[in-house]
């Protein structure tokens, strides 16, 4: 008997020759032509964003306001605490661009320090709520039966009550309260929205084939969650969360205009628009500029949002 | 010694004689899925071993439990609503489904590879395929970043993807088709395991690719000595690599054989039926044959023969009696009453 096997005839002709690229490769096994530099879906968004004026507008506001953020004194050599009760509600005057609030205190001054709270408050809670909401939401989507069940009721329990009540009623049970605390209370009560969009985002991924792949390749279940369905799912949390971060800064101000955010001792945007309110008729220009200031930040985080579910989202291309 | 004597043997397609020798040996695997519309019996007593070196194509078409088959053997059920509800699954004489999923897993990959259907979709599309096929050498290994790149490169290579180390970073959709199947292959490769299962490897690929890929399959397999099961349902593309074929029918063996034999002269009716189908060159213009009537339910298989209903010579005692799986001859089995007579042809259709 013949020793190769008449059932497998050599099939040598169509062997591919791995010198022979580009040049008549074999039907089929020659590499497509190279169109620019590897591509992965993030490279691919960021390649999307850069063109998108949206974005850039919207970026460059974000980034402004962070570097007010973290160094006010940048941008105002005024004390946002010094006020002058003989200049109460007075207008713009040289060196006062936005002129005084009710207690004689710089505008100006008080909205560019407004800022660190809000973005402050923005960003812990955001981060908090994509940890809380995105570990949850993973987890009750990866496991699936009785865990998915009773982390899922967890989170509608969560869910139906309303945000601004919750931390009203968190706020009132505290007895401190600072950025810290604030920001506590719109995470508790804000994780679901990120847990359902997580939630939902990795039951559409756990079905892929490459994660049965990854099972077969002996990948525990731990590295299968955070390395193949993780990266996968994280596209709508993140688009989410940008917009969500908005959603926050208004949240906190709302808080501080109720008089249960932060206190007065801490300069935020909210707390001053509440103040304003009291002289709304005899002098507008007090309530403006903070309220301006809030809608510009919080429009740009909208419009942040929207770039980047426009980028990450094939579907709407 | 004994090793020597079954290499050398000039019928080295069927080696049940020597079983101690296998790699894989199943034995009446029982699978069920739990379904709200009852409960589906999807793999019904398959017994089948696998020889180091050897392939074996498990043939059969959609629902005939040949991919439930494969997942059961690897681990990968979906449970719920997949069960395994009786049965052995010996690797080298370990019974794998009785291991805890820790112990389990160190078989997979390292063991016991799989290759999908889909290369695209089976691999992880945000991550370049180098390090995809690297991955496994940071996982089972503990290779570092660079090292296991420089594996991918290798294994790339020896599945002849052209430009391997250019390519290394590019992610799966900049491949075609047919490069990765290959790079499934070199991830399924990549830690020398020794079995691999190739579940309908080929399907998505065109013809000529289809050709190259098993012919790689084949090459590789010659060299490293692994095992190969092959799950397709395509006649055209085992013939050429297999060299014994495992047919399913209904979740169950309907006939064992090494490949000539199984094409030459088939010992079942259905297997007869299916080589009948095939569309052949110089019958061009004729209706294609068809097998009449359509696979059977899994949840309500029909009693006795599975496949009485369908068939063309379907006695009584058919639809009464589930024929045993009964040796025809030293290396091929069959599982119908009447095996005797389909092998002469003297069976009349009905």
């Amino acid at each position: 008997m013949p020793e190769p096997s008449p059932t497998k005839p050599p099939l040598q002709d169509l062997k591919p020759l791995p010198q022979d690229v580009g040049v008549a490769a074999p039907v089929g096994t020659g590499a497509p032509e190279r169109i620019g530099k590897p591509r992965s879906l993030w490279s691919d968004a960021w390649h999307d964003l850069r063109r998108n004026p949206t974005f850039i507008v919207s970026a460059l506001l974000i980034l402004f306001l962070i570097v007010v953020a973290v160094f006010p004194s940048l941008f105002t050599g005024t004390d946002p605490k010094f006020c002058v009760l003989a200049e109460s509600n007075k207008g713009g005057v040289p060196g006062h661009p936005f002129g005084f609030d009710r207690q004689g205190c710089d505008i100006y001054s008080r909205v560019i320090y407004g800022a660190r709270a809000s973005v402050a408050v923005g960003i812990l809670v955001t981060t908090g709520v994509v940890l809380i909401g995105g570990v949850i939401g993973a987890l009750a989507a990866f496991y699936a039966g009785a865990t998915d069940s009773v982390l899922s009721r967890v989170t509608d329990v969560f869910f139906a009550i309303p945000l601004l009540l919750g931390a009203i009623v968190f706020l009132q049970s505290f007895p401190f309260r600072n950025i810290l605390t604030v920001s506590a209370a719109i995470m508790i009560f804000g994780w679901p929205i990120v847990a359902r969009v997580m939630r939902g985002a990795v039951i559409s991924v756990k079905e892929a084939d490459f994660v049965t792949a990854a099972r077969a390749l002996g990948a525990s279940d731990m590295r299968i969650l955070r390395r193949h369905i993780l990266p996968n799912a994280i596209a709508p949390v993140i688009v989410v969360a940008t917009i969500s971060l908005g959603l926050f800064i208004v949240l906190e101000a709302t808080l501080s205009f109720l008089g249960i955010g932060l206190p007065s001792s801490t300069v935020s945007w909210g707390g001053d628009i509440n103040d304003a309110q009291s002289s709304l008729r005899s002098a507008p220009h007090v309530l403006l500029y903070p309220s301006v200031a809030l809608s510009i930040t919080v429009l740009a985080f909208m419009l942040l949002g929207d770039a980047v579910r426009d980028a990450l989202d094939p579907k709407l291309r | 010694m004994t090793q020597d004597t079954i290499d050398t043997t000039a019928d080295n397609a069927w080696r049940r004689r020597d079983p101690g020798a296998a790699v894989l040996e199943v034995e009446n695997l029982h699978v069920e899925f739990r379904t709200r519309d009852g409960v589906a019996k999807a793999v019904n007593g398959v017994t089948f071993d696998l020889q180091p070196g050897e392939t074996l194509a498990i043939l059969g078409e959609s629902g005939s439990g040949k991919s439930v088959t494969a997942q059961a053997i690897m681990g990968i059920l979906d449970t719920p609503p997949g069960y395994v509800t009786q049965g052995s699954v010996r690797f080298r004489g370990t019974d794998l489904l009785t291991l805890p999923e820790k112990e389990r897993r160190r078989y997979r990959g390292e063991k016991i590879a799989m290759i999908f259907q889909d290369a695209l979709s089976s691999l992880n599309p945000v991550y370049s395929v180098g390090f995809q096929i690297g991955e496994m050498f940071r996982v089972h290994r503990g290779a570092s970043r660079a090292d296991a790149k420089i594996k991918a490169i290798e294994l790339m290579d020896r599945v002849h993807i052209p430009a391997a180390r250019q390519r290394v970073n590019d992610f799966p959709h900049q491949f075609s088709g047919g490069m990765r199947q290959r790079i499934m292959i070199a991830i399924a490769l990549s830690l020398d395991p020794d079995i691999i299962i190739a579940d309908e490897p080929t399907t998505a690929l065109d013809v000529t690719v289809q050709a190259q890929v098993m012919q790689l399959l084949a090459d590789l397999q010659a060299e490293s000595k692994m095992g190969l099961i092959l799950i397709t349902h395509d006649l055209g593309v085992v013939a050429d690599v297999a060299d014994k074929i495992s047919v399913m029918y209904a979740g169950s063996l309907i006939e064992q054989a090494p490949s000539l034999d199984l094409y030459a002269n088939p010992a079942h009716p259905y297997t007869e039926r299916l080589l009948a189908a095939i569309p052949r060159v110089d019958l061009k213009g004729q209706e294609l044959y068809t097998i009449k009537g359509i696979p059977p339910n899994l949840t309500d298989i029909p009693a006795g023969c599975a496949f009485h209903p369908r068939c063309p010579y379907a006695q009584p005692i058919c639809s009464e009696k589930v024929p045993p799986l009964e040796d025809v001859s030293g290396d091929r089995r069959s599982a119908c009453h009447f095996w005797k007579e389909v092998l002469d042809g003297s069976l009349q259709i009905r």
